[in-house]
């Protein structure tokens, strides 16, 4: 891409989100309605709710709970998702349980494993993992099993085999799957975080939201509800980042696709 | 180096490859069985070079993939040097009909002919003379670092090639290999593979449906009939081993092998007509 085109994407991507604000700014410019504070009052009340004490207090531990759940439900849903996708017959087992697991919402968990695992961090990092291992798990199958026959048939007569097989011929080929499945991974791992953190919790993001709606400092309320959504935004662009670099031949080929 | 081993008794040479009566038949369960090839006998020397001609359908790829050990045979077995196949074998290399889809497209160029030779256990100054080596015997020493999808069909093409041969095998297997390459490039290659056949004494079994190609490059030519497939005819291709584009095409020879052939071929395809 070039970077005029760059410029120019990331100009519209800012313009929808610019026009929001602006009309969220007019629209309750003169609200006196306690609950709907007035946007320039939200903004003015940032600086002395965000202070450094409170990132480290509670962001930081939402950021370590949420990041230690994704990428522990990441490292999960690949394993298995490459087990289940390489054998037929493990994938004919384990549909309808998998099916059924997978139609559990992962906040009812939540009573179930205060029960196992108590109310620490362990609760709220599982809660996690559990609700984001599934997007991943059921792409990572449906990356496998979309490996080009032709490739694999290459990968054997070159003696290509187990963790070179591995290695170059299932997690390259799955990627562009596997990247999906961590993309919605993600944004259900920020859900989850929040979820966990409104239960039992003494920090964090969710937590605080809670706290400041528990007390009626609305503005404040309204200003985690924003960090909520540029934490999303930041990780939902480092992903992109890092989905860029390691697709690129992805990419590449498809818009060599396009142009035949 | 004669040119009539299309029979080698079997207490001189054993054969390097032998196919005996091998039938596949592809499906049944949920679709009806397609017989590709019914029954096929014939054998392949140590260093021999042979070409396999036969109408679309014929089931030639199907052939190969049983030789590469890639499918179990229905019928019949095919055996390489003293053992059945069963899996594919150490030494061989194959150049895949879907030359495009057989490249790593999160490889570049060199890395695609490189890691087989990483699988070998390769040192790496050896692995890079091979790669070079390879790439420019194809004409493409100017796009090791691109990937395959930024190139032309018939440089993808080369690049599979290149693979096969950096990868020294004892039995070479190419499945209509120049299909998706201009006419000079074709005749550079076919002289490339002949000359790489007589230099490394590989034991090569090449596809093609062009009759001039395969007699010009065989020492023998398997024709074989429609689908389902037998053996039409093998042809020994009695012309001097040391040919040329030019001087060897014109000949007199070549004339009538690639007459036989083309009369064969337009018999294999009325063959179940009759
Ligand atoms: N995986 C498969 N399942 C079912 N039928 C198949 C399969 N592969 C090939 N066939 C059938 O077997 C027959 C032989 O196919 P094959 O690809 O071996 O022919 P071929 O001689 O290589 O043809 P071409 O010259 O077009 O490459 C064809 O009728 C084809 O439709
Ligand atoms: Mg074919």
């Amino acid at each position: 891409m070039t970077a005029e085109k760059l410029a120019r994407t990331a100009t519209l991507g800012a313009a929808l989100p610019a026009l929001l604000l602006a009309l969220w700014w007019v629209a309750t410019a003169d609200s006196t309605d306690p609950y709907v504070p007035p946007l320039s009052l939200i903004f003015s009340t940032f600086p002395e709710t965000w202070t450094a004490e409170r990132l480290q207090h509670d962001v930081i531990p939402s950021l370590a709970r949420l990041l230690s759940g994704f990428v522990l439900a990441v490292v999960i849903g690949v394993a298995a998702g490459v087990a289940v996708g390489s054998f037929h017959g493990l994938r004919h087992t384990l549909e309808p349980v998998l099916e059924f697991l997978r139609a559990i919402p992962s906040p009812v968990l939540i009573p179930v494993v205060i029960l196992f695992a108590g109310i620490d961090d362990t609760m709220k990092i599982l809660v996690i993992v559990y609700g984001c291992v599934w997007p991943v798990l059921l792409n990572t199958v449906e990356g496998v099993r979309a490996i080009d026959s032709v490739l694999t048939d290459t990968s054997r007569c070159y003696g290509i085999n187990r963790s070179a097989r591995l290695r170059h011929l299932i997690l390259p080929g799955a990627s562009p799957h596997i990247f999906a499945g961590m993309r919605q991974a993600l944004s259900l791992s920020i859900i989850l975080m929040v979820i966990g953190e409104m239960f039992a919790a003494s920090n964090g993001l969710g937590f605080s939201i809670v706290q400041f709606q528990r007390s009626f400092a609305i503005p404040e309320m309204w200003t985690g509800i924003i960090v909520l959504g540029l934490v999303g935004i930041a990780l939902s662009l480092l992903l992109g980042l890092i989905e860029r670099r390691a697709l690129a031949w992805y990419f590449g080929l498809r818009r060599s696709q396009r142009r035949e | 180096m004669t040119s009539t081993v299309s029979k080698p008794p079997l207490t001189d040479t054993r054969p390097m490859l032998d196919v005996r009566g091998l039938k596949k038949v592809y499906g049944g369960g949920r679709t009806d069985p397609v017989e590709a090839v019914r029954d096929l006998t014939f054998s392949v020397a140590p260093g021999e070079l042979v070409c396999i001609v036969g109408p679309s359908g014929a089931g030639k790829t199907t052939l190969l993939k049983c030789i590469a050990g890639l499918m179990q045979p229905t019928e019949g077995e095919v055996v390489l040097g003293a053992q059945t196949v069963s899996g594919p074998p150490a030494g061989m290399a194959v150049v895949f009909q879907e030359y495009g889809r057989s490249l790593f497209p999160w490889l570049t160029v060199r890395q695609n002919v490189e890691l087989p030779l990483k699988e070998k256990k390769l040192p790496k100054a050896r692995r890079t003379e091979l790669v070079v080596k390879a790439l420019s015997a194809v004409g493409l020493e100017h796009v090791h670092d691109s990937y395959p999808w930024q190139l032309s069909g018939g440089m993808q093409q080369r690049v599979a090639i290149a693979r096969a041969v950096a990868y020294e095998p004892q039995v070479l297997l190419m499945d209509e290999p120049f299909a998706a390459v201009d006419a000079q490039t074709r005749a550079d290659l076919e002289d490339l593979v002949r000359e790489l056949w007589r230099r490394l004494g590989v034991t090569i079994v090449f596809v093609t449906h062009d009759i001039d190609e395969s007699v010009y490059l065989g020492q023998r030519v398997i024709v074989l009939s429609s689908s389902p497939t037998v053996v039409m005819e093998d042809v020994t291709v009695d012309l001097p081993a040391e040919r040329d584009q030019i001087g060897t095409r014109s000949s007199q020879r070549f004339g009538e092998l690639r007459t036989r052939v083309y009369s064969l071929i337009q018999q294999a395809k009325h063959h179940h007509d009759l």
